[in-house]
């Protein structure tokens, strides 16, 4: 366990109609052993003590899973780590006198609402437009009643992963919601209960995304090497076929 | 006694449901339309809940304090969730999950409800596979089940360890289908702050919209609180760092009874605290114990080497551990459920055994990856393990975790009655946010089923009969003196907070708060540090009003003030389970009384006088609350003391 000293410049922003600008902190003596956002802690109790106004930052579960953090770290979504969130992410991974900037996502379709916060309910709305299978409550067979391939339920659950964090959009020069979009679409798919109703959802999800003020795929790739959960880009490829299916059908 | 009715339908255990819902009053479909349910909450209860509601035609108004319904904290939740199926053909029943809950809540629950809950558990898979739930299967293309704590069978389904997350996500899909269709109108990033009462009756809530500050009333027919558990009272837990329990604690305010508050989960396998900045706990699934031994070096010298870096515990040969758990429970060994898993480890650590900072325990795979290979340990657990190695830097598939019990899960909650209706009238809780099921202690993969069961397949049901007259009630307008009159009391309540301008930061006091509850109403507990807790938390209170600091205004988002306003009521609820607890003179479940045990250190039950439930009635502010007995009747089930060994 060691103790290092950081400097760091963070986007501030009093709401969404304020233009932000970088605040220049120091932070001393944090240990390695400590998370970022504990980190973070740190500096907002020492800018309370101070009588300053801490940096706000969105955050729950703190275990990666909840999608609800989300900090552009020196350029890189969710920071330098690969496959963490950034509650996920470690001091350990930084060194001593080390700069870091922290900004928010930057995207159109996720406003900036105060300092390092943003607006995801276009991912809500993305959902609501289809990715869901059309079942009620009660009235369905039996849980065995339909065999599935183990392959098959392993890659749904890898598409299933996703966490809704918006890393993916973040990263991509066109802001394109693609990785997202296609992890709910690949997930059902590959099931025999959400295959029924495939290409409607793709199509539907898509007019959404783009409704949305989300760019298009042009296919980089970069939202791959950031998503926290690994989430592949080949489904947006699956994605792809269950739209081109869809439009045949037109 | 009058005040607790708990509404068990008549006739045998098996048909208490089914004559409930053969017999109880629904509410018309063109009706259906007429009334407004407010639902606070979208994790798997509410969520559930909200959309099952939705799809039979009422109007939902749904909150949560997060920007996304899909966040709530059972997204967090990894191992499994139960299921009465029997695919394993292991013989499992109904009866038999029904008969493991009731035990391992040391018979500290009510028969009736935990039957419903057994016997509804089924559906719940059922529903999940029809939503897509990408569950764990065999290469046969069927099921796959893992085994829990607490039980002999292996009835817990899975989808890797993400299991909360993946039926969060299924419930969520379903409630966007109502919110698409516009049956369930969301309200995210909004706090409830008050329930309204309106003769007699919940009609409403008082809310605070957490992007713009402003305070708003709305409207419903019957109110619902999904709000989930106040394990965050400690401070550090297992929970997501917004979970509270200012929802139940305001609607306790309102006249809704709280039951066994003292009843928290202590989970035994976390990772350990390392210093002061910490802030949250990290829990590593119970499914781990299916595959990993629990233990501690045997001699005391080398758990001192160990804690000094001269020693590793891959230096240890086997008979130089002490596998504490399977000494001293032979018939379940690594799998005795988590209260008692919890305090083994606590005895080790006490006496000078524990590794580390002294306060941790080895979770070790080194014989079940020689037995089963790397490959499927890590298909089973790859996605723990990796987490555990982000935040440690030790690789678990070489050196053993390190593990210490965390507050993970509170048993205790508002108090309902069968039909999960509180002692409000129209105001209803389900999933952690009631006391209903679990009793003493929760058994794993028992709160995702109990979440999904209350909002699926109970309350849709029981609400009905509550509302079937309600229809004629026209909807009432925001403006009435009631609203109006909660609005001001919560506006005047920020006004006072943000007025003390103080020095000291909410995670302060907070922190403070966490230490009296850790050493005084956590693990063990005695007479004397009960008193100290409820001395210390009285003082805490005074420096709270006094001394607090939030910058910023009040307009606008302020995350300090959200935190000041749950820490509030959470001062106030730590005092509550602290009384509770030292009422409680026995020790059962998670609540162990450092005066009640046997000579071998296991918890003495004291049936006698403390077989029922005790629920708190508020009496006002500075009042003495009042505690109320609603006694369990066992008819089924023969009350044994509880053994696992
Ligand atoms: C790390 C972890 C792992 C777990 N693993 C398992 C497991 O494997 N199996 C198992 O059975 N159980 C597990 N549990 C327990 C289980 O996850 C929870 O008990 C359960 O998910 C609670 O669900 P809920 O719907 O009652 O509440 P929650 O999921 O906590 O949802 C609460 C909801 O209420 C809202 N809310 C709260 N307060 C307010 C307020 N004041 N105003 C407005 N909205 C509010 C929140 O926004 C949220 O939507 C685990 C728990 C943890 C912490
Ligand atoms: S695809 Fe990956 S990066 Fe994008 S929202 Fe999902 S988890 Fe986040
Ligand atoms: S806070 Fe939940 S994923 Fe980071």
């Amino acid at each position: 366990m060691a103790n290092i000293n950081i400097k760091l410049k963070v986007w501030r922003q009093k709401d969404s109609q304020s233009k932000g600008q970088f605040e220049a902190y120091e932070v001393k003596q944090i240990s390695t052993e400590s998370s970022f956002l504990e980190m973070m802690d740190v500096l907002n109790e020492q800018l309370i003590n101070d009588g300053n106004q801490p940096i706000s930052f969105d955050h729950d579960c703190r275990e990666g899973i909840c999608g609800m953090c989300g900090l552009y770290i020196n350029g890189r979504a969710h920071g330098p780590d690969l496959d963490v969130t950034t509650c996920q992410l470690h001091m350990r991974k930084f060194k001593d006198n080390d700069s870091i900037t922290i900004e928010p996502w930057r995207a159109g379709g996720f406003p900036v609402i105060k300092d390092l916060m943003v607006d995801r309910s276009a991912f809500d709305k993305i959902l609501q437009a289809g990715g869901f299978i059309s079942v009620n409550t009660g009235g369905v067979p039996d849980a065995n009643a339909i065999p599935i391939s183990k392959d098959d339920a392993e890659e749904a659950m890898d598409a299933a992963s996703c966490i809704g964090c918006g890393a993916c959009v973040a990263t991509c020069k066109n802001s394109s919601a693609m990785l997202f979009v296609s992890a709910k679409v690949s997930q059902l798919a590959l099931l025999p209960q959400g295959r029924i109703e495939a290409s409607r959802r793709a199509k539907n999800m898509l007019s959404a995304m783009d409704d949305l003020g989300f760019g298009n795929c042009t296919n980089t790739g970069a939202c791959e090497v950031e998503c926290p959960k690994g989430i592949s880009v080949a489904h947006i490829a699956r994605l792809n076929r269950e739209f081109l299916v869809a439009n045949l059908k037109d | 006694m009058t005040k607790l009715n708990s509404k068990i339908p008549k006739g045998a255990l098996k048909d208490k449901w089914t004559n409930y819902k053969d017999h109880q009053n629904l509410v018309n479909p063109t009706n259906k339309r007429k009334i407004d349910i407010i639902v606070v909450g979208t994790g798997l209860a509410g969520a559930s809940a909200a959309a099952s509601l939705g799809e039979l035609g009422f109007n939902v108004k749904n909150f949560c304090y997060q920007d996304s319904p899909r966040r709530a904290h059972s997204i967090a939740a990894q191992g499994g969730i139960n299921a009465a199926k029997n695919y394993p053909n292991d013989g499992d029943s109904v009866y038999r999950l029904f008969y493991d809950t009731i035990k391992g809540g040391d018979y500290r629950a009510r028969e009736g409800n935990v039957y419903r809950l057994a016997e509804v558990s089924n559906s719940i898979i059922d529903q999940g596979v029809a939503q897509g739930i990408p569950f764990a299967r065999e290469y046969g293309g069927l099921l796959d089940n893992r085994s829990f704590g607490g039980a002999q069978v292996s009835r817990t389904f899975y989808a890797r360890g993400q299991t909360g997350q993946q039926l969060l996500l299924g419930a969520y899909g379903a409630l966007n289908r109502q919110i698409s269709k516009g049956t369930v109108k969301m309200y995210t990033r909004t706090e409830l702050m008050d329930i309204v009462i309106i003769e007699g009756k919940a009609r409403g809530i008082v809310t605070r919209n957490l992007v713009t500050g402003k305070v708003e009333s709305h409207f419903g027919h019957a109110v619902v609180l999904a709000t989930g558990g106040y394990g965050n009272v400690f401070f550090l837990s297992t929970n997501a760092m917004g979970s509270n329990g200012s929802a139940a604690w305001k609607a306790y305010k309102k006249g809704a009874f709280f039951g066994n508050p003292c009843y928290v989960q202590i989970h035994p396998t976390c990772i350990p605290v390392h210093g002061e900045f910490q802030s949250k706990l990290t829990l590593m699934s119970e499914s781990l114990r299916n595959d990993g031994r629990i233990w501690v070096p045997a001699k005391k010298e080398d758990a001192q080497a160990i804690r000094e870096g001269k020693k590793r515990p891959e230096d240890l040969k086997d008979e130089e551990r002490d596998f504490y758990l399977e000494r001293r429970y032979p018939a379940f060994g690594n799998l005795v459920p988590r209260d008692v898993a919890s305090r083994a480890a606590k005895e080790r650590c006490d006496a000078g055994f524990g590794v580390e900072t002294g306060q941790a325990v080895y979770l070790d795979f080194k014989d079940a990856i020689a037995r089963l290979g790397k490959s499927v340990i890590e298909e089973r657990y790859g996605n723990l393990f990796q987490m555990y190695e982000k935040i440690t830097d030790e690789n678990p598939y070489e050196t053993p975790m390190k593990i210490y019990p965390a507050i993970h899960y509170t048993m205790g909650g508002t108090w309902v009655d069968y039909e999960l209706m509180t002692s409000v009238p129209g105001l209803f809780s389900i999933g952690e946010a009631n006391f209903s099921d679990h009793g003493a202690n929760r058994l794993g993969a028992s709160a995702l089923m109990q979440g999904l069961a209350d909002g699926y397949f109970v309350l849709p049901y029981t609400i009905q009969n509550y509302l079937s007259d309600q229809h004629s009630v026209k909807r009432m307008n925001e403006d009435l003196p009631e609203f109006k009159k909660s609005e001001e009391e919560i506006n005047n309540l920020i006004d006072k907070l943000m007025g003390i301008k103080g020095n000291r930061s909410v995670d302060s006091l907070h922190k403070e708060l966490g230490h009296i509850m850790w050493d005084y109403v956590g693990m063990a507990r005695n007479e004397k540090g009960l008193k100290t807790a409820i001395e210390k938390i009285k003082e805490l209170k005074v420096e709270f009003w006094k001394n607090l600091r939030i910058p910023g205004d009040k307009n606008g988002i302020n995350l300090e003030l959200e935190k000041a306003i749950r820490l509030a009521d959470f001062i106030e609820l730590g005092d509550l389970m602290a009384r509770d607890a030292l009422l409680r003179e026995e020790s059962c479940g998670g609540h162990f009384r450092e005066e009640h045990q046997t000579p071998e250190g296991e918890a003495l039950r004291n049936d006698d006088k403390f077989m029922h439930a005790s629920v708190w009635e508020y009496k006002g502010e500075n009042e003495e609350p009042e505690m109320h007995k609603e006694t369990l009747d066992y008819e089924e089930i023969e009350v044994k003391a509880r053994n696992y060994k």
